[in-house]
């Protein structure tokens, strides 16, 4: 009976000082599962699922401390994709962040009417306006997000979203529609 | 021995069609049209895959022939020249030949009805034989040269082959496989000299990738086109190069395409995803080595094409010279109008052809056939009923059937794995569906899809950069501003200590000077008591 006891306690303190040696010596820096989610966050950075980046969500998301369908922007295939990655079931948009987006936006300053305070240039999350104090502000079109976050801090209301313009550039074949029967 | 092996090699899919169609356009010699009657020429900026070429003629601006109206920007990118000399009267957005219907900035060039070339004509490089490979890649760039066997793809940057690959062979393509099309055919049977000069001059320009007995040059016409056969063979004995080889290859479609021809010429497969100098061999089109010649030796920019105008709805089907930008009803009206058949407009063949809206858009470099249907009422698709004839018909090997259902499900990962980049969008499997399904409206749809997702993925990653670096300045701006603010503290203390000391120093300065004053009165007044 002690010989059984002494047995498994032994062996139970041996494999018990290996996994926290393990733990140690093999200990991942960062969060795997936090960039994962990252990455399939559309890195809008537009901060509409009350988180201040889509890192930040991402970490919450992993904590278990936010939930899949806060990103307006990624909107329906986002979610499936989170869903996905965290075996969870996809559910419906949560309509307090905002709604899907469906076409790409991109922010035109209008020239005339920007009196160049500045306060976009800090406002854009990926340093997408160009400009300096007193001085006409530009949007540097490939770079911006649409993450509207330029718009509330302009005095002026001189910026404007604008669906991207499809140009043969840029157009894409669209999925094949085959016309219904009518049936009488 | 080598014909009994390309008995051997010949593809396993593809078509066996009836009828190519391709009498009724064949009858006539090639017309040549002018730009110099009609009231404006439409000439798009973009003509090429690649980048858009840079604007260089203002509004107003009067131009000869030839001369460049915009310049290549960028890396694969070419110039664009007038097709006649007249005045831009404007720079605007016209529809343009695309699936999409959509408009493109195009310049209009009122022609003055002269034709006249001025001194724009490029330099003639008479002596090709001896002129560096750069110096003919550079005038093949410059002349706008694109290749017109439909992918436009500038042929300068294709002849410029990465420094270690080594080349055995320059497949020439005259196969011409489509229904309908034959304006290579034409252009083989009037113009073969040019095309051999051609030849030549791109077999210089790969000089120092051949080996050193020199590149084989094989030129695929399919055996249909006997005419062009004897016309190609005639100037190749001429022309007295042992390099040369005129090689009827069997008719089926699609023996045209780049990776078949050159399966069916040299028995060797061009890997999935790879190009063809991964396996050492080089293909242009017949078109190409004529507009080549025509750049080299004449210095005339690509300026005009040949183009098959053919279909029941036109009432004289032919071939025309056309120079870019000639509106398509024009080119229908040159063709003896509409017949009453005619209810759709396409550019291409019958196969692989673009629907276009309406016959207000401009001749471009890929403009190689304006195909005027009688429309057949398009039969309704049908679910597919397993049948397999499409991966019979396949000439990739690809199963068709798998991709159509992952595409209709959306299912892109599958579609890939299954290869859809290997799909050449050729029709054949659509052509042979006896449920007649749109397949390849699926494959277009599926490969769009998955380009669009990537391009997301990597404007995702920009900004996610692009958001960590704004990040990491912002706290590099408050870590700097507090280090500031703690120096600025710091000095202010150190300021207080340094009056404290100041002033002790002024103080003990100040009794020096006392002292020494008192001194010096005591000194004086030591002097002044002393007897005179």
């Amino acid at each position: 009976m002690l010989s059984a006891l002494l047995v498994i306690g032994g062996l139970a303190a041996i494999f018990g000082l290996l996994l926290g040696y393990a733990a140690i010596r093999f200990r991942v820096e960062g969060d795997p599962l936090a960039d994962k989610i990252d990455k399939l966050l559309p890195q809008t950075q537009c901060g509409q699922c009350t988180f201040p980046g889509c890192r930040p969500y991402a970490e919450a998301i992993a904590k278990g401390e936010a939930d899949i369908n806060q990103c307006p922007p990624g909107g329906e295939p986002t979610i499936q994709a989170l869903a996905e990655l965290l075996g969870v079931e996809a559910k419906p948009l949560n309509a307090e962040n905002g709604e899907a987006q469906t076409v790409p936006l991109v922010a035109i300053i209008e020239e005339q009417t920007c009196i160049g305070c500045t306060l976009c240039i800090q406002a854009c999350p990926v340093d997408a306006i160009v400009g300096a104090a007193k001085h006409m502000h530009t949007v540097i079109e490939s770079e911006c997000t649409g993450c509207k976050l330029c718009l509330p801090p302009c005095p002026v209301d001189c910026i404007l979203m604008v669906p991207v313009k499809t140009s043969p550039a840029n157009w894409k074949w669209p999925y094949p529609i085959i016309p219904l029967k009518e049936v009488a | 021995m080598l014909a009994i092996l390309r008995e051997f090699w010949r593809s396993t899919g593809g078509l066996h069609l009836k009828d190519y169609h391709k009498d009724q356009s064949t009858q006539q010699p090639v017309h040549k049209l002018t730009a110099t009657a009609v009231h404006e020429l439409v000439i798009p900026l973009q003509q090429h895959s690649g980048h858009k070429p840079k604007l260089l003629v203002k509004l107003g601006d009067f131009v000869h022939k030839g001369q460049c109206l915009a310049v290549a920007d960028g890396a694969i990118s070419v110039p664009v020249h007038a097709s006649t000399s007249g005045n831009i009267i404007a720079i605007e957005e016209r529809q343009i030949a695309h699936p999409s219907g959509l408009t493109d900035l195009c310049m209009i060039l009122k022609p003055d009805g002269h034709d006249n070339w001025g001194d724009q004509r490029l330099p003639p490089i008479e002596n090709y034989t001896a002129a560096s490979a750069e110096v003919l890649r550079q005038r093949i760039s410059e002349a706008g040269i694109v290749g017109l066997g439909g992918a436009v793809f500038p042929s300068a940057i294709k002849l410029k082959v990465p420094d270690p690959i080594q080349l055995t062979t320059l497949v020439i393509n005259g196969a011409e496989c489509e229904p309908y099309i034959t304006c290579d055919d034409m252009l083989m049977r009037e113009q073969a000299a040019e095309i051999i000069i051609g030849c030549l001059i791109m077999l210089r320009a790969l000089h120092e990738h051949a080996p050193t007995q020199g590149l084989d040059c094989l030129v695929g016409i399919e055996d249909n086109k006997p005419q062009a056969i004897a016309a190609m063979q005639t100037a190749a004995a001429h022309a007295n190069d042992s390099r040369l080889k005129i090689v009827p290859v069997p008719t089926q479609y699609p023996t045209g395409g780049e990776r078949q021809l050159i399966h069916i010429l040299t028995g060797r497969e061009v890997p999935s995803g790879g190009r063809p100098t991964d396996i050492g061999v080089l293909c242009h089109n017949v078109a190409t080595a004529r507009a080549i010649y025509q750049a080299v030796v004449l210095g005339q920019p690509l300026i005009s094409r040949y183009v098959t105008v053919t279909g029941k709805g036109v009432a004289q089907p032919q071939n025309f010279e056309v120079p870019i930008g000639l509106s398509m009803q024009t080119l229908i009206n040159a063709a003896g109008g509409y017949t009453p058949k005619a209810k759709g407009l396409i550019m291409g063949g019958s196969m692989m052809g673009v629907a276009l809206p309406n016959d207000q858009i401009p001749v471009v470099k890929a403009t190689n056939c304006l195909w005027v249907n009688e429309q057949e009422a398009i039969p309704e698709a049908l679910p597919c009923i397993r049948c397999g004839r499409c991966a019979e018909a396949c000439p990739v090997k690809l199963l068709p059937q798998q991709l159509y259902w992952h595409a209709r499900a959306r299912n892109l990962e599958k579609v890939e794995q299954y290869h859809i980049f290997d799909c050449i969008e050729c029709g054949c499997c659509a052509y042979v569906c006896p449920s007649h399904i749109p397949l390849v409206d699926y494959y277009r749809y599926a490969k769009a899809d998955i380009h669009t997702q990537n391009e997301a993925r990597e404007k995702a990653a920009l900004a996610r950069e692009r958001h960590e670096f704004h990040q990491e300045r912002i706290e590099r701006a408050k870590r700097e501003k507090a280090e500031k603010l703690a120096k600025h503290k710091e000095a202010a203390q150190n300021k207080t200590t340094d009056t404290a000391d100041k002033q002790a120093a002024i103080q003990a300065a100040l009794e020096r000077a006392k002292a020494k004053k008192a001194q010096q009165a005591a000194t004086t007044t030591a002097s002044e008591d002393k007897p005179a």
